[in-house]
């Protein structure tokens, strides 16, 4: 078993890393700090696995002696106003590795799941997929902190569950039920967590909302950042070249960040902005383009930005260039203005998942059958959560008017006609 | 001599009484304050009491406000509480609604309704809707506040009133004060309630003197959202209004007052939610209902009292139909004739009144 493993390591073997084997200890600026921070805070679900499953884990690894880390070379970022990038090297540990993987893969097959319940009909409405994109959401929360804030438009299933949610309250929102994030009140695009403000259906009307969270995080004065995040299609909205305006001219904490999928809907990036350097787009405000499919890459940036907006500078600007390999909803085959050849290409040489795949591997961090099994428990966590998403009741009637105010004694609401009331309750 | 044959024969309480009247000739005047040192007086003891309360608009701060609503605040509160914005109304009041969202207690003020127009997303879908969207996890607590409505020879664009499109949406609550007591707890109430508030302010009142009651002198001095006021006690008709036209009402009563007819004049102070419970009890005591109010006619706060009383047990007790007194449906024009006859006079409220009564 261990020639035959160790023989198949020296056969991918030969992308760029340099594997260190258990003695020498590289710092790694995430897992140590990540654990100290998570016992003030309820680990978010998306990190935990069951003992058992550790335990089996523990098992089949014993017999296998791998690499604690290991070190990638990255892309370097494209710079506007900056001297200086983030690092074109990183240090990937094990266990950082381990959990990315987890976290991009719960992502996407939660997202496809998500597509088989629409197309089963259990999904209503409006339904934005991230698949293709796992590498921003998972790779901007391994950036900050648990305390930093983040807001993003309609695509936010993903972030929803970076910023800490579960997959079972995520679909049971989708399909409208009691036990939805948000009672069954919201649906797709109107979910929140903790330091996560959603979730927002109006183009671009987030952004403004982010620079306001980072006003607060500099009145509150804790060094925390707000990740204000939009597409390419927002990008050309109005209201954000405000934002830019106030938070440059105040030094807000603000990490603006435009996820370029290259299709704001039916429009390609050509055909809606006269300039397609998004990064550059906040003129005054400093930028980077960052490669949105190797979450190391994003990982880096974000740490970069962060520093950045936490030294007191204000504000600054990513572009994450990355892909859907959905169309921009459910309603879109996502064909009719890109090529199938074009998402096949991306698929096969960029995928975020298998990037990261290919690398621990071939770098000794973790074997295949280990992440084949990582798939297997993510697959019935899925599975569990649609089997609840599915069965749980939808919200009881009685509290269509719940929720209008905040903090308020229980009043009438009026239904469809004068004889209708429903009690609001706050 | 008779001063101290009183004090022998008279018990402590009146000696006392007997003595401040010597002292004190004439009454002490009441005290009066306007329209916008009682905003500007609500505005600061709330600042005061809370850290998380700031205000940011257009020449808020070093301007003093560009009506000096909020004159001194930035003095004495500085850069971090008051916050002048460039000209970039969707932009702020994204900001407000956002840092309201992460904690803080926001006063965002346009300069005028108007300009709220642009910035109308992010009072609707940013901040008032979100509460109930997120099943009740994510609270707005922010004030929008700014003069509303006519002022004088401003014209169409900086004419209109509000009233009605946000008194429309579920979520918001919408107050509207006419004198200085409202103003003052109108706008503390807003500041400390958990909710999006706007509140709408009228320029023209912004200047006019109102006795201060001892009680509005309290910095815990509030004014309930959602209950009216009744200004007048009348018989004949109940007369319904909201902010500057609630003056003109008071000055019809006492008009009609001269020739028999007792009005009874109700201050809704609050838009949204409506205190219907006022109206129709005094309908209910009256028979008569005519609505005042300052914007125009099609689908406005007359417009929707009329129906509630049609739907609730008022409408049994009308001895008349009801009747609205409103704007011209028109938008405002300059000229000063014809925005005089754009907006309701006294002598309009009069005539319905009269109509309403058949007199």
């Amino acid at each position: 078993m261990r020639k035959m493993l160790a023989a198949v390591s020296r056969v991918l073997s030969g992308a760029s890393q340099k594997p260190s084997h258990g003695l020498t200890v590289l710092p790694s600026l995430v897992s140590s700090s990540r654990l100290k921070q998570s016992s003030h805070f309820s680990l978010p679900k998306c990190w935990g696995y069951s003992h058992s499953v550790r335990q089996a884990s523990r098992v089949l690894i014993a017999s296998r002696n791998f690499a604690n880390d290991a070190t990638f070379e990255i892309k370097k970022c494209d710079l506007h106003r900056l001297e200086e990038g983030p690092p074109v090297t990183t240090v990937l540990t094990r266990e950082d590795g381990l959990k990315y993987y987890r976290m991009m893969q719960t992502v996407r097959r939660m997202e496809l799941k998500a597509d088989q319940l629409y197309k089963q009909k259990i999904i209503r409405g409006f339904c934005h997929l991230c698949d293709g994109q796992e590498a921003c959401c998972v790779g901007l929360e391994a950036g900050i902190n648990p305390t930093d804030h983040l807001i993003t438009a309609y695509r936010a299933h993903g972030f929803t569950f970076t910023r800490g949610l579960s997959v079972r309250e995520i679909l049971a929102e989708l399909t409208g039920r009691k036990g939805g994030c948000a009672k069954g009140k919201g649906g797709s695009m109107h979910m929140y967590a903790k330091n996560f403000y959603g979730g927002n259906g109006i183009v671009g009307a987030q952004v403004p909302l982010g620079a306001g969270i980072a006003l607060a995080c500099k009145y509150n004065g804790k060094d925390e950042v707000c990740l204000t995040l939009y597409g390419d299609g927002a990008a050309n909205q109005g209201q954000i070249f405000e934002a830019y305006n106030m938070a440059a001219l105040w030094k807000l904490p603000c990490i603006f960040i435009c996820e370029n999928n290259r299709y704001g809907m039916g429009t390609s990036v050509e055909r809606a902005a006269a300039s397609t350097d998004y990064y550059k787009r906040g003129d005054f405000i400093p930028g980077l383009r960052v490669d949105g499919m190797d979450i190391l890459c994003v990982r880096e940036a974000t740490r970069f930005a962060a520093a950045y907006c936490r030294s007191g500078k204000g504000p600054i600007l990513m572009e994450l260039q990355t892909y859907r390999y959905h169309g921009h909803s459910m309603s879109d085959p996502g064909v009719s203005y890109r090529t199938r050849e074009e998402i096949q290409e991306v698929r096969s040489k960029s995928d975020p998942i298998m990037l990261l795949k290919d690398r621990m591997v071939n770098s000794n961090l973790a074997s295949v059958e280990e992440l084949k099994e990582i798939d297997v428990e993510v697959r019935k966590e899925i599975e569990d959560a649609a089997q609840f998403a599915t069965a749980d009741p939808e919200p009881p009637l009685e509290e269509l008017g719940y929720h209008i105010y905040s903090s308020d004694p229980p009043f009438e609401v009026r239904g469809a006609n004068q004889w209708i009331k429903f009690k609001s309750v706050s | 001599m008779a001063a101290v044959s009183g004090l022998v024969r008279r018990p402590f309480r009146q000696v006392s009484g007997l003595l401040k009247r010597r002292f004190h000739r004439t009454a002490p005047t009441a005290l009066q304050v306007t329209v916008r040192d009682a905003i500007n007086q609500g505005m600061d003891e709330e600042l005061e009491r809370d850290e998380k309360v700031f205000l940011l608009g257009e020449e808020v701060a070093q301007y003093d406000g560009a009506y000096k609503v909020s004159r001194g605040l930035w003095k004495k509160y500085g850069d971090k509480r008051i916050i002048d914005t460039p000209i970039s109304e969707m932009g702020f009041a994204g900001i407000a609604v956002g840092a309201a969202m992460a904690g803080l207690r926001p006063i965002c003020e346009f300069m005028t309704f108007n300009f709220s127009m642009q910035a109308i997303d992010q009072v609707i879908n940013s901040a008032a809707k979100t509460y109930y969207m997120s099943g009740g996890l994510q609270s707005v607590p922010i004030v929008f506040r700014g003069p509303n409505g006519a002022s004088a020879g401003v014209a169409a664009q900086h004419s209109q009133c509000f009233a009605a499109w946000y008194g429309h949406c579920p979520g918001l609550k919408v107050v509207s004060p006419w004198n200085s007591e409202d103003a003052k707890g109108l706008i503390k109430s807003a500041i400390r309630d958990n909710n999006p508030v706007v509140m709408l302010e009228n320029e023209l009142m912004y200047g006019v003197p109102f006795e201060f009651p001892p009680e509005a002198q309290s910095k815990d001095f509030l004014v309930p959202i959602g209950k009216a006021k009744i200004e007048r006690q009348g018989t004949h008709i109940t007369v319904v209004s909201h902010s500057r036209p609630v003056g003109h009402c008071l000055e019809a009563a006492a008009v009609l007052s001269k020739e028999g007819v007792e009005c009874e004049v109700i201050n809704m102070r609050t838009i949204r939610p409506m205190d219907m419970e006022t109206i129709e009890a005094s309908v209910m005591k009256t028979n008569h209902l005519v609505t005042v109010e300052g914007g125009w006619p099609q689908f406005g706060v007359g417009a929707e009292i009329c129906a509630r009383i049609m739907e609730g047990p008022a409408f049994n007790f009308l001895d008349a139909p009801a009747v609205r007194v409103t704007g011209a449906d028109v938008p405002m024009p300059y000229a000063k004739i014809l925005e005089d006859n754009s907006i309701p006079q006294v002598k309009d409220i009069i005539f319905a009144i009269k109509k309403t009564l058949n007199i």
